[in-house]
Formats: structure tokens, C-alpha cells, sequence
């Protein structure tokens, strides 16, 4: 019966990676940006979360309410301005650029905020939970966060499958140029992908500082989380993320189950199989 | 270092007289002068305080460290964000020989070679990725690797273990051995790593690195030139971070596995500038420039060096030796080929680091040539 | 053509010299394209055909010269900005946007139409299968196919000007013929042709004036019925050392 316990939190933990690994996938499929910032930015969102919220004397859930927007607008203008002028020199430079922001970033918040641990608090909610069984508990808070994760991989299928910018986003992904020739501006529908990518990041990190303790360098961990859904589902599928997301939650929590210590190593192991066996992912339609 | 006679010379008659050339004329007088610089170096420990040759020693391991990424990510174009996981794996290699009676300074070669055995097998995994997903894979490796170490606990687990075998010799001892074992790795690395760059291997790897898909079409040797690379980036930043273990007389997984061994290896390469042998070097003067003057504030000088490397690599993506050469024409260490007629200079030297940017908007006319080839009126 | 028809150019292109990184691609073009005029530029591979074109819709920038649409200086605006002020291309290779359906494809192409008589069911009767196939992903389609939905797809933003890189390449005569049936029918409506190919008998059926490249250079221009077969050869190839003009004010003269 732990076992069952061990995947059932794994499948809760899965949405969670989902949730962050989408704007990863949705960056490197419209722009072809690997965005080694990406774990960094979420623990910035956490971090604003809590710089931000108390002075507004607001509950602390209505962070959400107010980073996730700053968090688009932010993506929009850090597109428009630093990657947009990297992509202009090669993916080699923005490649490297972007390594650059996450160890600038991370170390800037070890100066700021030092590296004692820190967390979002939301009251009695994240401790509320119900039991399917004597052994299955699943607290309120993971569902809920695996509810939005859905909501949001759902969205952003309806809004690029459905809708005239998401048409045209696409558009872009296929060929830049070609998107240059029916009018559309690349660079502008870049900044929308990224305002996108940086909203999700945004949420995810603000449920990933709730859920847990952080600190400055959490961003690595949760990057390489993001990552490993994203190939193990296979790049450029959004459900296939998902599956991903779950797949590696099941593994760790398996993984902890053995030893506590190897939770993270049987993610990365998982990883390693799939890549040596399907290196495409379990949905890829496309190689990196 | 090598010098002139090496040189292939050929002569193309089908329009009037070309010559290829080793790109810089002064092998000799650089070889001479290397030669010069490694004498004094090696005098250093006689001349200079104990904490000056740790500066050195710590000076000579980033040094190395960045010599071998700039082979992978300027050379071969592989940008790996994980090379950390050899340098851990070079210093715990040198720890486990020295628990087992070896000498810790006669084992640094031997947990180099060990680190390079292990990068083999993981490259057929990582080969697997593409670009950024490959780097984020390496990472993932490193990771791995780190995990793995720490959960031994015969090695000290987490909290890591005080390398055996050095207490004996006396501190002045103990500093000058260290010393010479970190300026024999570097120069054997930018020996190694000048070797590789002006042997056959150096033009594929230039190929490869400005055009995969053509090299690739020209021979199933893309794969083993990098391979070879990768393989070789895992021995020089294990005999690294096997030089970092004798020099901390231990060894501790979070930090010899940290990921500001690549960040700063990375920064360095950016700044100093990618696809010379020079850059780095500059680099890794500059890092330490900075990091001596900031050591008191914390990590603003990792931030600040970080946020140079961000706006030089935009600025000028071959780094700021690139742009010293491309006014001065200034070489150290001839590694390019130049082909000569007249004023006409054509140099098979770094193309990617400002070559993506025109993939997209690349005219038919422009052809395979222009991209790959720089022209010097 | 006499000096006033040069100024009532719809599309008109002056002194346009064109960089690949230190190969000069084109070399002082001068071109002017009247309204409603089907104006064929030839030449052999590598002349600096396709450039011109990407050049006059903004995706290469000159070194120097100017591209100028009815009156104004387009030179330095960006691609998506001409596109609004006019000025389509059909790139070389198609260029669908393979994981869209036909449908989307078409949609896209609207998205900063001007106004105008082409929309969906325009384009339909231009080739009557395609709405039975709108659901079908464009990378699904033959080579033909896509070229049909590739000219719809920049018909769909009503342009004053359309350009055309290579309609013929990598098709079977065949299919070539029907995609070119459909032009006069284009023309007929006012629209006005700025086309590239290398078959010279397809080119001189269609257009109204000839602009042969050679190397980057204007080689020739005239009328088709002004030019020879010889004069087309020489300059097509290269074979005479000296620009030949049959035309009366050659405005490269």
C-alpha cells in the first residue's frame, strides 16, 4: 500500500513539473530558446511573492494575482530586449546568455535574500488533506495545483490551436521568415510566447514556494525537473509533458520510497533510460 | 608548442597561385617564447609567498578547466553546462587512490584518465540531444554524478573526506608540488589542445562546428571528432579537479561537483573569447583581476563577471580576444589556416558565434562558401 | 519604355546593391515595374534573382539603393510593414508553415490583409480543390498543391504588387502549365507581377518585360518581343562581354 501511496503523490507531483516545465517547452518551440534561466525565474516569482505581498496586506494567494502579470509583462520585455538581441547573434550566444542570467539571477538572490530557506505561507490550506485510505493522503493543495497545471497545458493547446495569435504563434515556430512574408512581426509574437512562458514559470513557482521550503538555488533542481518532463514526455508535445511530468514523480517517489536519498537520483535515472532507449521521449515527434 | 614546419603548404593553380598556410607566421618566435614563460612559471614557488602559488594554483586549475570548454563549446560546439561532473569525478578519483595507498600527486593522471573513461559511455547517451538539450542533459549528468558520490558513504557522503597521504610533506613542500602539478596539467592542456587544434582533427572540428549537417555529409567521422573532444574536455577537467583535491587536501561533493565550476569556466570562455586558445587566457586573467578586488563582497564578483560575459557575448560574441585580433590580427597560437593571394586573407577561424544569426536570412547567393569562410580585404 | 512610364512605376527599384557577407549578390539594379505589368526577371542559378526579390520584400537589406512602392521609399521598413503598404512574395520553395492545415495557412496569410477582391472564396475558384483539402496539414500536400496554396496564401493579403520566386521549381511540366493558367486571370483583376524563373520560354510567354541577371548585373532588359533568342542566350550565360539593351531607354543605361 505505500507502494499505491508512492504513485499516487508521484502522479500529484507530476502536475506540478508539468506546470513548470511548459514555458521551457512553449520558449524552445516557438523560439528555439533553451531557457537555462527558467527554474531561476520561478524562484524569483516565489521571492517577489513574499518581498511584495505582506506590505499589501493581502492574503498571501493573491500573489498570484499579482506576480503572475508582472511576471508576463516581464517576459515580454526581457524577449523584446536581451534574448531577442541574443537570438540575433546565433543560438550559441543565447544559449550562453541565458546560462549567464540563471547564475547572475541565483547569486543575486543569495546576496539579497540570503540562503536560509524560505516559504510562502497560505494558512491552514496547504495542511488541509483527505485520505482516499489508511495509507493514501493527498493534501488539497497538491491537487489543486495539479488541477491548474492541467488547466493551464490545456489552455495554452486551446489558445495556440484555436486562436488567431495562437495561429500565428505557431506560424512563427514553422518558419520565421515565412511568417515575416504574411505580415507578421516575429519578433512581437516572440514577446507574447515569452510573456506566455514567463506567466506559467510565474505560477509554478509561486505553487513550488508554497508546497515547499526554498532557497536561492532551487532553481537548478526545478529547472532539471522541467527538463527531464519535457524529454521524457518528447519535445514538443504538450500532453506528452504532462505524461512526462507524471512519469518522473511516480520514479522519484518510488525512488524515495527505497531510500529518501535516492529520490532524486531515480528521476535522473529514469531520465537516462528513456534517453538511451527513446531518445525522442514517449510522444516526441520531434529530435532537439 | 609546435612550430612552423608542421605546416602543410599547398599550392591551388586552378585560378592563378593560392597558398593555404598556417594562419600567423611567428610559430617559432611564439614556441621560443612559451618556452620562456613556462621557465619563469615554473620558478614561481621560489620567488613568490604560499598564498601567492595557491592564487596560482587555483589560477593554473580555471585556466585548464576553460582551455578544455572552449575545445568543446568554440571549437566543437558543444556547449556543455555539466563539466563540473568530471572535475568532481577527477577529485574523487585522486581520493579513492590515495585511501588506497596511492600517492595523492602520482594519482592525479590516473583519476584524469578515469574521468576521461567515464566520459565515453556518457557521451553516447548525451550525443543523443541536440544543441541546448544537449546542455541541459550534461547538467543532468552532473547532477547524477554528485548524487551518486555523495550517497557512498565510505567516502565521506555528503560532508566529503580529507584526502589521505599529504600530511607527510612539509607546507613549503606541499606548496611547491602542488604547484607543479597545476602548471604541468595547464600546460599540458594548452599543449594538448594546440595539438588537437592544428592536426587534421582541428579542420574537421571546424567544420562540424559551422555546419553540422555538410560536415556530417562529408564522413561518419562528425561523430568520433566529437567524441574524441568530449572525451578529451573530460580528462583535462578531471586532471583539474584532481589538482583541486590535492590543493584543498579534500575533497567535498557540493563544491567540487558545484555548478560555478562551469559558470566560471563558461564566463571565462565569453569574455576572454571563444575559439582561440588566447581567449581563455585573458579570461581567466581578467576573472581573477576581479575576483581578487571584490573577494570581500561576497559573490558580486561572480554577478558582475556573469553580467560582463552576458553583454560581451552580445556584443561581440568571439569575446574580447576576438575582437582584439579581428583589429590587430594578433595570434599567439596559430591554429587557423590562411589562404594568401595577395592582400586576399582567408581564414578558416570560428564562423558560428556570429554565423547563426544569418541562418535565417541567408540568400540562395550566399552559398555554403560565404557562410563557412571569412574574407579579409 | 519612355521616362514618363518610369515614373508611373507601381514598384520601382533603383541602384539596389545587395551584400552576402563580402560576395556581392547584386550590383546596381535598376528596375521599374508599371501597374498591371508582368515583369519577369531571368537569369541562371546564383544571378542574384531570388535576392532581388527577398531584397524589395525586406528580408536582405541593401547596401545601397532604394525600393520604392508607388512614390514611397520602402528601403528601410520592415518586412511585415510592406507587406502591408502592398508588396507579396511567393518565397522560392513554397514555404508553407508544414504543421498548419491548408485552412490556417490561408488565415494566416489574411491576418494583415488590406482590402481588396481576393478572400477565401475568391482564392477557391482560383483552384477549386482547395476546400475540400482545408483540413489537411500543408506538409500532407504535393509539391503543386502547396505552390497553389502558397500564391493563395499571399493573394489572401490583397497585395498591389506580387512577387513570385521560382513557381516552377521542382515541378513537372504539367502541373508548371496549370499554376501559370491562373496568372492572367490575376492579372486581368489589376494586380501586378514581379516574377522569377529560369525557364526563358515560360518567362517570355507571360511578362510583358524581361530583365535578364547575370552575375549580380542586369544583363539585359526589353520587351520579349523585342529580344532574340541570341540576345537572351548571350546574356543569360554570359557568353558576350558587354550589357546588351534592346530596349530604347535601358533605364540601367
Amino acid at each position: 500500500m505505500e507502494w499505491a501511496n508512492a504513485i499516487v503523490q508521484g502522479i500529484v507531483t507530476g502536475g506540478f513539473y508539468a506546470l513548470f516545465a511548459c514555458g521551457l517547452s512553449l520558449m524552445f518551440g516557438v523560439m528555439g530558446i533553451i531557457n537555462l534561466a527558467h527554474g531561476d525565474l520561478a524562484i524569483i516569482a516565489a521571492y517577489v511573492a513574499i518581498a511584495l505581498i505582506p506590505s499589501t496586506h493581502l492574503p498571501m494567494v493573491w500573489a498570484f494575482v499579482v506576480v503572475v502579470p508582472i511576471f508576463a509583462v516581464g517576459g515580454y520585455v526581457v524577449q523584446r530586449t536581451l534574448l531577442q538581441a541574443s537570438l540575433d547573434r546565433s543560438p550559441f550566444t543565447t544559449l550562453l546568455v541565458a546560462f549567464g542570467m540563471s547564475v547572475i539571477i541565483e547569486n543575486v538572490l543569495l546576496e539579497v535574500f540570503s540562503a536560509n530557506g524560505q516559504s510562502i505561507t497560505i494558512g491552514t490550506l496547504i495542511t488541509k488533506s483527505f485520505s482516499l485510505n489508511s495509507t493514501i493522503t493527498i493534501s488539497y493543495f497538491s491537487v489543486i495545483v495539479l488541477a491548474v497545471a492541467i488547466m493551464v497545458l490545456g489552455g495554452i493547446q486551446l489558445f495556440l490551436s484555436r486562436t488567431a495569435t495562437g495561429r500565428l504563434v505557431r506560424a512563427v515556430a514553422d518558419d520565421r521568415e515565412a511568417a515575416q512574408l504574411v505580415g507578421a512581426n516575429y519578433r512581437h509574437v516572440f514577446g507574447i510566447a515569452a510573456a506566455i512562458a514567463f506567466a506559467t514559470v510565474a505560477l509554478a513557482g509561486l505553487s513550488y514556494g508554497m508546497l515547499t521550503e526554498f532557497v536561492p538555488t532551487s532553481g537548478v533542481t526545478t529547472l532539471l525537473f522541467a527538463f527531464e518532463s519535457v524529454v521524457i514526455g518528447g519535445i514538443g508535445n504538450v500532453w506528452g509533458t504532462l505524461v512526462g511530468g507524471v512519469v518522473l514523480g511516480v520514479a522519484q517517489q518510488i525512488g524515495a520510497q527505497i531510500n529518501p536519498a535516492y529520490q532524486i537520483l531515480a528521476g535522473n535515472l529514469v531520465f537516462l533510460a528513456v534517453l538511451a532507449v527513446r531518445p525522442r521521449g514517449l510522444f516526441g515527434m520531434r529530435t532537439a | 608548442m609546435t612550430t612552423q614546419q608542421r605546416a602543410p603548404t599547398r599550392r591551388i593553380t586552378a585560378s592563378g597561385t593560392l597558398q593555404v598556410r598556417r594562419a600567423g607566421a611567428s610559430g617559432i618566435l611564439v614556441g621560443a617564447a612559451g618556452l620562456v614563460v613556462l621557465a619563469l612559471l615554473a620558478f614561481m614557488p621560489v620567488i613568490v609567498s604560499e598564498a601567492d602559488t595557491t592564487l596560482l594554483v587555483n589560477f593554473f586549475v580555471l585556466l585548464t578547466m576553460a582551455v578544455m570548454w572552449n575545445l568543446l563549446a568554440g571549437y566543437a560546439g558543444m556547449v556543455s553546462i555539466g563539466q563540473q561532473a568530471f572535475v568532481g569525478l577527477g577529485g574523487y578519483g585522486v581520493l579513492v587512490l590515495a585511501m588506497n595507498g596511492f600517492n595523492p600527486v602520482a594519482a592525479i593522471p590516473v583519476a584524469a584518465v578515469v574521468a576521461a573513461l567515464i566520459a565515453l559511455p556518457v557521451s553516447v547517451l548525451l550525443f543523443r540531444l541536440g544543441g541546448g538539450y544537449f546542455a541541459i542533459a550534461t547538467w543532468v549528468v552532473a547532477d547524477t554524478a554528485q548524487i551518486v558520490v555523495s550517497s557512498i558513504t565510505s567516502l565521506g557522503g555528503g560532508t566529503g573526506h580529507p584526502v589521505p597521504g599529504l600530511s607527510s610533506m612539509s607546507p613549503h613542500t606541499f606548496a611547491e608540488t602542488t604547484y607543479w602539478a597545476a602548471l604541468a596539467v595547464v600546460t599540458i592542456s594548452l599543449g594538448i589542445a594546440y595539438g588537437l587544434l592544428r592536426s587534421p582533427l582541428g579542420l574537421l572540428m571546424a567544420a562540424v562546428r559551422d555546419d553540422e549537417v555538410s560536415a556530417r555529409s562529408a564522413g561518419a567521422r562528425v561523430m568520433t571528432t566529437r567524441r574524441i573532444v568530449y572525451v578529451v574536455a573530460a580528462l583535462g577537467c578531471g586532471a583539474a579537479g584532481a589538482i583541486l583535491a590535492v590543493s584543498q587536501l579534500q575533497v567535498q561533493p557540493s563544491s567540487i561537483f558545484s555548478v560555478q565550476w562551469a559558470a566560471e569556466m563558461i564566463f571565462v570562455s565569453m569574455i576572454g573569447g571563444m575559439g582561440t586558445l588566447e581567449g581563455p587566457i585573458l579570461g581567466t586573467v581578467l576573472f581573477f583581476v576581479l575576483q581578487q578586488n571584490l573577494a570581500q563582497d561576497g559573490a558580486w564578483y561572480l554577478i558582475i563577471f556573469g553580467a560582463v560575459a552576458v553583454l560581451v557575448s552580445i556584443w561581440t560574441p568571439r569575446g574580447l580576444w576576438g575582437a582584439i585580433r579581428q583589429r590587430s590580427g594578433i595570434e599567439l597560437f596559430p591554429v587557423g589556416y590562411r589562404l594568401h593571394e595577395g592582400a586576399l586573407h582567408l581564414v578558416t577561424q570560428p564562423q558560428l558565434l556570429d554565423g547563426g544569426s544569418a541562418a535565417g536570412s541567408n540568400g540562395p547567393g550566399s552559398g555554403a562558401g560565404a557562410r563557412r569562410r571569412r574574407l579579409r580585404p | 519604355m519612355s521616362e514618363k512610364a518610369v515614373s508611373a512605376a507601381l514598384l520601382e527599384v533603383r541602384g539596389l546593391t545587395v551584400y552576402h557577407g563580402q560576395l556581392r549578390a547584386l550590383d546596381n539594379i535598376d528596375l521599374a515595374v508599371a501597374t498591371g505589368e508582368t515583369y519577369a526577371i531571368i537569369g541562371a542559378n546564383g544571378a542574384g534573382k531570388s535576392t532581388l526579390l527577398r531584397t524589395i520584400v525586406g528580408l536582405h537589406e541593401p547596401k545601397s539603393g532604394h525600393v520604392v512602392l508607388d512614390g514611397r521609399d520602402i528601403t528601410r521598413e520592415a518586412p511585415d510593414r510592406r507587406l502591408a503598404a502592398g508588396v507579396a512574395l511567393v518565397p522560392e520553395g513554397r514555404r508553407l508553415f508544414p504543421s498548419l492545415t491548408v485552412e490556417e495557412n490561408l488565415l494566416v496569410g489574411m491576418h494583415k490583409a488590406r482590402p481588396g477582391t481576393f478572400d477565401m472564396k475568391r482564392v477557391s475558384e482560383l483552384f477549386p480543390w482547395i476546400p475540400d483539402r482545408r483540413k489537411q496539414r500543408a506538409s500532407q500536400l504535393s509539391g503543386g498543391e502547396q505552390q497553389a496554396v502558397a500564391i493563395c496564401r499571399a493573394l489572401l493579403a490583397n497585395p498591389r504588387v506580387l512577387l513570385l520566386d521560382e513557381l516552377s521549381l521542382g515541378l513537372a511540366p504539367i502541373v508548371v502549365r496549370r499554376i501559370y493558367e491562373v496568372l492572367p486571370a490575376l492579372v486581368a483583376e489589376g494586380l501586378t507581377i514581379l516574377l522569377v524563373e529560369q525557364d526563358v520560354a515560360q518567362a517570355r510567354q507571360i511578362a510583358s518585360q524581361v530583365h535578364c541577371l547575370l552575375e549580380g548585373r542586369t544583363s539585359l532588359t526589353g520587351r520579349p518581343d523585342e529580344v532574340t533568342a541570341e540576345q537572351i542566350e548571350e546574356a543569360y550565360f554570359g557568353v558576350g562581354a558587354l550589357p546588351v539593351s534592346a530596349s530604347a531607354a535601358d533605364p540601367g543605361g
